[in-house]
């Protein structure tokens, strides 16, 4: 069982299952008005209660200078305690269209050997905070939430429920530049939105945990890992992923053969004990 | 020379990456910056009933498309399977009308905000106004389409104030003589947005005009006069409010209304111009001075 290949891709085929049937919900929200989902990623509403909305988005309209309804910061403060405090930056692996977008790139660029180094446009990894400050001083300075009026992930998101236009040429956009010009350039590169999940979602409880005793250095989690920088104790250390910048993917884990990666919940008592000693 | 301080590499190559970092930011801010000015909203766009002013509006919508859900499932809604909404989200691309040159349609609107193109589809003015209380950021306002009844506070849709119908009184075959009262009888606050008004026509002699005349103070801009307008391109259609109507400015003051002449109280007054005619009272010089010896 161990080598069937719905076992070896069993969180991809959760993640697609769950963007997937999100992504339905919403839309069947629109065109059927069923209330399990209403809106969109920037904002909407479960069984017609409880708000949810975009954190980032809301921060940019208070940049822009807006005094909000409470609506949407309740909204906006229960995805920020979710994911800050229990899923990690699981919106990017689980939740955001544009995942499956940048991950047919990245598979293609693998299977036809397009991933060469020699190929590659070194971009920084801090890149996104940049954009991500420079989003906020520029929402400030238009008066209108800047990052909002060019995101590929809404315009997708918002393409596929309520009307697509002109949108797919972002998204297009999106797809050349991941296929063609960097590895995992937009998710893990440019995206301000990741950029702000890596950053409040530092201290996530679910996290992935290495064990270095069972390790055999394969380095297969390395190559499959779109954050790279985030694995730095493979082979090394047993402890936690602790950046804000996994993506809790999991696609270390399933392609582990040796059993020296798995989900953990960071904050068990057990495991402090296991610190102090 | 040997005695100066080595320098500090790493030090210099931090204030470099600092540098590059913020001209690289200040080049993407320009460009993206400059992009989105451009990529304004058009000024002739209609937003959904309840929207703040429209600078508000762009800085408060959150463009996730509720008001537009609300209104495409609204009860009223004879046909949910087809494009029957009246409110639509911006798409990149999609401010184009379904047939040029035939009616008024915004040519830019700032992505994903909701707005309505009243020849295509008006608004039906739905009496529960399902789209306004979906808003989760306040950029459609409840106390905007309110009104106190019995003390309480209840949605009323005629206090929407979407744009204003405007008459094209060259192309109004009403005008031109010939009987129709299609956007009249279309309207939905019949005889006080639009009533129309009898005039003897002087060309036949014997007929009489039946033109149809808007009253902004009334009319909220639904559009459904555009919609039912049978010319080919409408001789009534809505403009935003702060396009179609005037402003008097403040030192206008109607005197005959209770409201507007407290206005009056604690002003100073009006400064006069003092010339030597003027030091008297009309009244003086008009009766003591020769007016009448100019023979």
């Amino acid at each position: 069982m161990k080598n069937n290949v719905i076992f070896k891709n069993r969180y991809l085929i959760a993640r697609r299952i769950v963007q997937v049937t999100i992504l339905l919900l919403y839309i069947a929200g629109n065109i059927y008005g069923w209330k399990i989902l209403q809106g969109n990623l920037s904002s909407s509403k479960i069984f017609d209660i409880i708000p949810l909305a975009d954190p980032y988005a809301v921060l940019q309209l208070f940049a822009a200078g807006s005094l909000l309804a409470t609506d949407v910061l309740v909204g906006a403060v229960i995805i920020l305690v979710f994911y800050s405090l229990v899923g990690g930056r699981a919106f990017c692996s689980w939740v955001c269209p544009i995942n499956m977008v940048t991950d047919f790139a990245n598979w293609i660029r693998v299977k036809t050997g397009l991933h060469k180094e020699e190929w590659q446009l070194r971009i920084s990894r801090k890149t996104r905070y940049w954009i991500l400050g420079l989003s906020l001083i520029l929402s400030f300075i238009i008066a209108a939430p800047a990052f909002e009026f060019i995101s590929p992930i809404s315009m997708l998101h918002r393409g596929l429920i309520f009307g697509m236009g002109f949108g797919w040429a972002a998204v297009m956009g999106v797809f050349l530049f991941d296929l063609f010009v960097t590895k995992n350039g937009w998710c893990g590169h440019i995206c301000p939105l990741g950029g702000f999940y890596s950053l409040i979602t530092k201290p996530s409880a679910i996290r992935v945990k290495h064990d270095a005793e069972k390790c055999t250095l394969c380095m297969n989690c390395k190559n499959i890992c779109p954050e790279k920088q985030v694995l730095w104790m493979i082979g090394k250390e047993s402890v936690f992923v602790t950046s804000g910048e996994c993506i809790n993917c999991a696609r270390c884990i399933e392609v582990c053969n040796d059993d020296a990666l798995n989900f953990g919940f960071r904050y068990k008592p057990q495991k402090e004990e296991k610190e102090n000693a | 020379m040997n005695k100066k301080a080595p320098v500090d590499r790493e030090r210099r190559k931090f204030f470099i990456r600092v540098l590059q970092g913020l001209g690289l930011a200040a080049l993407g801010g320009s460009i993206w910056g400059g992009y989105i000015s451009e990529a304004k909203t058009d000024e002739i766009v209609l937003r959904p009933p309840g929207a703040v002013p429209e600078e508000d509006f762009v800085r408060k919508c959150i463009k996730c498309g509720m008001c537009v859900e609300a209104c495409k499932n609204r009860e009223n809604n004879p046909d949910r399977t087809k494009q029957t909404a009246t409110l639509r989200l911006a798409s990149p691309g999609d401010h184009r009308p379904k047939e040029k040159g035939k009616y008024i349609y915004p040519k830019e609107v700032a992505l994903g905000t909701p707005y309505f193109v009243p020849r295509e589809i008006p608004c039906y003015m739905c009496e529960d106004i399902p789209c306004v209380p979906p808003c989760p950021t306040g950029a459609l306002d409840p106390d905007l389409v309110s009104s106190v009844k019995d003390g309480k506070k209840t949605l009323d849709i005629n206090k929407a104030r979407m744009g204003v119908a405007v008459v094209d009184m060259e192309h109004c075959i009403a005008y031109w003589g010939l009987q129709c009262d299609a956007c009249y009888r279309a309207c939905p606050l019949i005889d006080e947005a639009i009533k129309l008004e009898l005039r003897r026509n002087p060309r036949t002699g014997r007929h009489a005009f039946l033109l149809p005349v808007v009253y902004p103070d009334v009319c909220t801009g639904c559009g459904l006069c555009e919609h039912a307008c049978v010319t080919e391109k409408p001789a009534i259609f809505v403009l935003p409010r702060e396009l179609a109507l005037g402003r008097v400015g403040k030192h206008y003051i109607k005197g005959w209304e209770k409201k507007e002449e407290q206005r009056i109280k604690g002003s100073k007054g009006v400064q006069k111009t003092i010339t030597p005619k003027s030091e008297k009272p009309p009244e003086e010089y008009l009766n003591v001075e020769d007016l009448l010896d100019e023979e």
